[in-house]
């Protein structure tokens, strides 16, 4: 086989990927609607931790477009400083989340014709945590608790060096792990939303499901019940489920995790001959000290400890 | 003036999608200091995006599969100008570098014996993509990112480096950029640097990459005058969306062709049947029966014409749409309603599902998708030593997408997602040595570091010139018209002229208000990156004068015996020019190059 005679040999001719139809140049070029088109009109919170105020933007309207790419619209044009977090535009990374009309939601995937027509669409930045700049917030509370986590420690591997598990048993874990981490259920997560002073003893529902997710694991070895009991502030959740209504990801939060961390939590607690039984039938899982030494960070106090 | 902080660390990894984070896990575990910079929050890097899988000869599905039918089927892919060396490893540390993401907790979809499942790709053999759904690059970056985060690696977010510096023996010695919320600057002096920035997609106006694909990585290291390999390979991904014109460009998984999709032109015909190319004829099925029962018995069948590589299957949809044979909206249509049931296309493809419910109001389990090539991937880029990921600059590594050699003229679907882990590893291990025996510390000069800082802020002190975004949206619009899929001498010439007014316009952009998160500041620090790498591609793609791979010449129509046996390689000059050299390529031993000619059974 020689590569000259063969590769690239389809036939070639001029790129279609250029051909733009004419329509679509307009719609891509910020400000060339034809004169009266219609319009949209953004009113994006602008400021920063001393204070800020909405500014209106007024656009050329695009068929199909989402919030984000008239937010794009108005950094091309008329506000290049304006702050906004945004990585796929797909839906997958997380970054862009917002409060549009007061309801946190992804920028990237909020179509404006799905929005209230003929009045401006209210963009701001997610309230639960501090403001950087416009719509840029300051998560790093939620990087703080997932440092705290003692980490998965599995169970050695079968005498061939490979896991076996059934798509049965991977399947729960598998939609935890779903999490884009935008942080919109922690924004509208009552607990905290409100109350700077509960964030430092209390996870939030994206690590619930972190922790639902590891004790689910078919290979996980680390018991965290304890640990999630005394230190995660889980007795604060009273199920309201408005975590769940946001996830873009439809992950049952709620039902899927809180619910059944919460019963584990108590059995670990508070039924002594259940947690003997486990203790002598499952070897496998450690201590919650065991796990707490793996914990790189845990270090923050809890309401418990107090 | 903002404020300026240095750290120092052993080894300082630029980027935190797969290859950085998979670098930094090693390089914390061997016990040096590490610090892993991005220019987004950790857990948001490009890789986030990838759907399909990662390719890997576990032999799980088809107990037949192994290193060596890998290794062919990527040095065929890539039309046999990978790096021989690179493309062993590769396929031969694959399964072990997926099988050790599972002990870190990844979740992968199973076998019914309870094994890693693997999907079809196209140019694979078998069935070869380790994969969740169609999350495949999500539970990828979220494992990583949770053991390194177990590990404690410091990790400094949002945080963009500008250059690299070098000490007077011309070791790689300090990085310098600023945080993106304060606007501050940052200097970190290490003893080795590993570069991971990803791609390049940014200078073009259609493309499935993210924000952050600036190409930065590759300046950084061309500026340094680290050696710059293959620039002109760019693939162009067959399958993105066309529709609606703003989300043109967004990537649609191989894995639906992968998973039976078949593509079809506005008769409705299956057109990859008249685009079978000689290297791949007897490998690919020669009728739509075949190719179908390929989807259930791999031993008696070959493989659809859907699934040949990308870089066939982007032409072959450009000539149908040029022929007028196109969907309506300039692409051609992919068709899985038809031949799988909703249950199953929910299942194997549930973002794909979402994202066309969500974007396009279509559904895909009743609908076609339209589909067209967009810009996706970048083949070239910083020339690395096979084994360390060692670039001609001492101290200085490179791993995943911005560096090169891997995959040649074209690389194969899931083969970028197992080569961050390979490499990212290979590169945090060398970066190891190469900061434990290098003595004394690191020092450069601090005029330089100054000037840097100075150059940064300059697009504040103008009052006058254009916005950084009208000379983004100008250099994307050459790329797209005059560097993309299909290329010609006068085009690409074209190019060029157009590239240097730009450069001076990037000299002249203005921002207002202040450092502190500002996307207009931040884009006109990009600039210069894209230009410099804009030019690279742009120069390597006039030099190669013939058809191949992710290089499609107009002018050129077929591949070229003699640009077969050489790479192509980019230096800059002191001057500030770059010299442009070919390179033969390394031999091959000649066992693996007995694998290559084998027939497929
Ligand atoms: C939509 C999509 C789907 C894909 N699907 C697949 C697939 O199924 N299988 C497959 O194998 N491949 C796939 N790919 C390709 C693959 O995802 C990428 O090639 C790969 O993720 C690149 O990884 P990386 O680690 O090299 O860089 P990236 O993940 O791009 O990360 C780059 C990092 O560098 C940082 N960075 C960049 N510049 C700077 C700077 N100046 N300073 C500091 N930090 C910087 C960024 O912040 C980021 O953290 C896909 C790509 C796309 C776009
Ligand atoms: S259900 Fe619990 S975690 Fe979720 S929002 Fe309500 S209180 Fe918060
Ligand atoms: S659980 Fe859902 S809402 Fe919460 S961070 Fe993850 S994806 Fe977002
Ligand atoms: S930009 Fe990634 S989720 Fe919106």
């Amino acid at each position: 086989m020689s590569p000259d005679t063969t590769a690239g040999a389809s036939p070639v001719n001029q790129d279609v990927s250029l051909q733009v139809p004419a329509q679509a140049h307009l719609e891509t070029h910020p400000g060339l609607s034809p004169d009266g088109g219609p319009s949209v009109t953004l009113s994006i919170w602008r400021g920063d931790p001393g204070g800020g105020a909405f500014v209106e933007y007024q656009m050329p309207a695009i068929e199909g477009e989402v919030v984000l790419d008239v937010v794009h619209r108005v950094q091309a044009g008329p506000a290049p400083d304006l702050a906004c977090r945004w990585n796929c535009k797909a839906g997958k990374c997380g970054s862009c989340s917002a409060e549009i009309n007061g309801k946190p939601g992804l920028m990237c995937m909020t179509r404006m014709d799905q929005l209230p027509q003929g009045v401006p669409v209210v963009v701001a930045p997610l309230r639960t945590f501090p403001v950087i700049r416009d719509l840029v917030t300051d998560v790093s509370f939620n990087y703080t608790m997932a440092r705290q986590l003692p980490p998965f420690a599995p169970r050695p591997a079968g005498p061939d060096g490979i896991y076996r598990m059934m798509q049965i048993d991977v399947e729960r874990g598998q939609e935890f792990r779903k999490c884009i981490e935008c942080f919109m259920c922690q924004d509208v997560c009552h607990v905290i939303r409100d109350h700077e002073e509960n964030k430092a003893f209390y996870a939030g529902p994206r690590m619930f499901i972190r922790y639902m997710e590891l004790e689910s694991h078919p290979l996980d070895t680390n018991d965290r019940r304890e640990l999630i009991r005394r230190r995660t502030g889980l007795s604060l959740c009273n199920i309201t489920k408005c975590c769940t209504e946001v996830c873009p990801e439809g992950i049952h939060i709620t039902d899927n995790a809180i619910i059944p961390l919460k019963e584990r939590v108590v059995d670990a607690s508070y039924d002594p001959v259940a947690w003997l039984g486990r203790k002598i039938l499952r070897r496998t899982k450690r201590s919650a000290a065991e796990a707490a030494a793996d914990a790189p960070a845990f270090s923050s106090p809890t309401r418990e400890d107090r | 003036m903002p404020d300026h902080e240095t750290h120092d660390f052993d080894v300082v990894i630029i980027g935190a999608g797969g290859a950085g984070l998979r670098a930094a896990i090693e390089t914390k575990e061997r016990g040096l200091r590490t610090a892993l910079v991005c220019k987004s929050l950790l857990g948001k890097a490009h890789t986030v995006m990838a759907e399909g899988g990662a390719a890997a000869a576990m032999g799980n599905v088809w107990p037949d599969d192994n290193w060596q039918v890998h290794f062919r089927d990527t040095m065929r892919g890539g039309k046999l100008l990978s790096n021989w060396r690179m493309a062993q490893l590769h396929a031969q540390e694959s399964p072990e570098r997926i099988y050790e993401l599972e002990r870190w907790g990844a979740l992968f979809d199973r076998t019914s014996d309870g094994r890693i499942l693997q999907r079809d790709f196209g140019g694979h053999r078998y069935a070869r993509l380790a994969h969740v759904g169609d999350r495949t690059g999500l539970e990828m970056i979220r494992t990583l990112q949770q053991q390194a985060v177990a590990l404690g690696v410091e990790v400094f977010m949002e945080c963009k480096v500008l250059r690299l510096l070098k000490d007077a023996d011309g070791r790689a010695s300090a990085a310098v950029g600023y945080w993106r919320p304060s606007g501050d600057f940052v200097t970190f002096n290490a003893k080795a640097f590993v570069i991971a920035t990803g791609g390049i997609g940014k200078s073009w106006l259609f493309t499935t990459n993210s924000w952050e694909c600036t190409g930065d990585g590759d300046a950084i290291a061309a500026w340094a005058g680290a050696d710059m390999l293959d620039m002109e390979f760019v693939q162009f991904h067959p399958t993105c969306m066309v529709w609606p014109m703003t989300a043109r460009g967004i990537l649609v998984t191989e894995g639906v062709r992968g998973d039976g999709g078949a593509l079809r032109n506005a008769e409705g015909r299956r057109f990859m049947f008249d685009y079978i190319p000689p290297m791949f004829a007897s490998e690919t099925a020669a009728t739509e029966e075949e190719a179908d029962r390929w989807y259930d018995d791999h031993t008696n069948n070959r493989r659809p014409p859907d699934l040949l590589p990308r870089d066939e299957v982007a032409r072959s949809i450009n000539s149908e749409v040029k022929a007028g044979r196109g969907s309506p909206h300039g692409g051609v249509f992919l068709d899985i309603a038809t031949r799988r049931s909703p249950e199953y296309i929910r299942r194997r493809l549930p973002s794909m599902y979402h994202q066309f419910k969500e974007l396009a109001g279509l559904d895909i389990t009743t609908d076609p998708m339209e589909v067209a090539p967009f810009q996706h991937y970048m083949m070239g880029g910083i020339w690395v030593e096979a084994d360390t990921g060692a670039t001609t600059v001492p101290g200085l590594f490179a791993a995943g997408e911005a560096a090169a050699g891997m995959h040649g003229a074209n690389r194969l679907g899931g083969n970028s997602l197992s080569d961050l882990l390979v490499f990212g590893r290979r590169a945090g291990m060398a970066a190891s040595d190469f900061a434990g025996g290098r003595l004394g510390t690191p020092t450069v000069e601090e005029a330089e570091v100054d000037q840097i800082c100075k150059a940064a802020l300059e697009p504040f002190g103008r009052d006058s010139g254009e916005s950084p975004y009208n000379v983004h949206r100008d250099l994307q619009e050459t790329m797209q018209q005059l560097v993309g899929l299909i290329r010609s001498e006068t085009e690409l010439v074209r190019a060029l002229d157009a590239l240097d007014k730009l450069d001076e316009r990037t000299k002249k952009v203005s921002v207002t208000g202040t450092p502190a998160y500002n996307p207009g500041w931040n884009l006109a620090t990009d600039l210069p990156a894209m230009l410099t790498v804009s030019r690279l591609v742009t120069r390597a793609a006039i030099e190669r004068r013939e058809s191949r791979g992710g290089q499609t010449r107009d002018d050129y129509p077929k591949p070229d015996l003699e640009l077969g046996k050489v790479n192509l390689i980019q230096r800059l000059r002191p001057d500030g020019t770059y010299e442009l050299e070919q390179v033969p390529l390394p031999p091959m031993p000649a066992e693996l190059a007995a694998l290559l000619e084998e027939e497929p059974k």
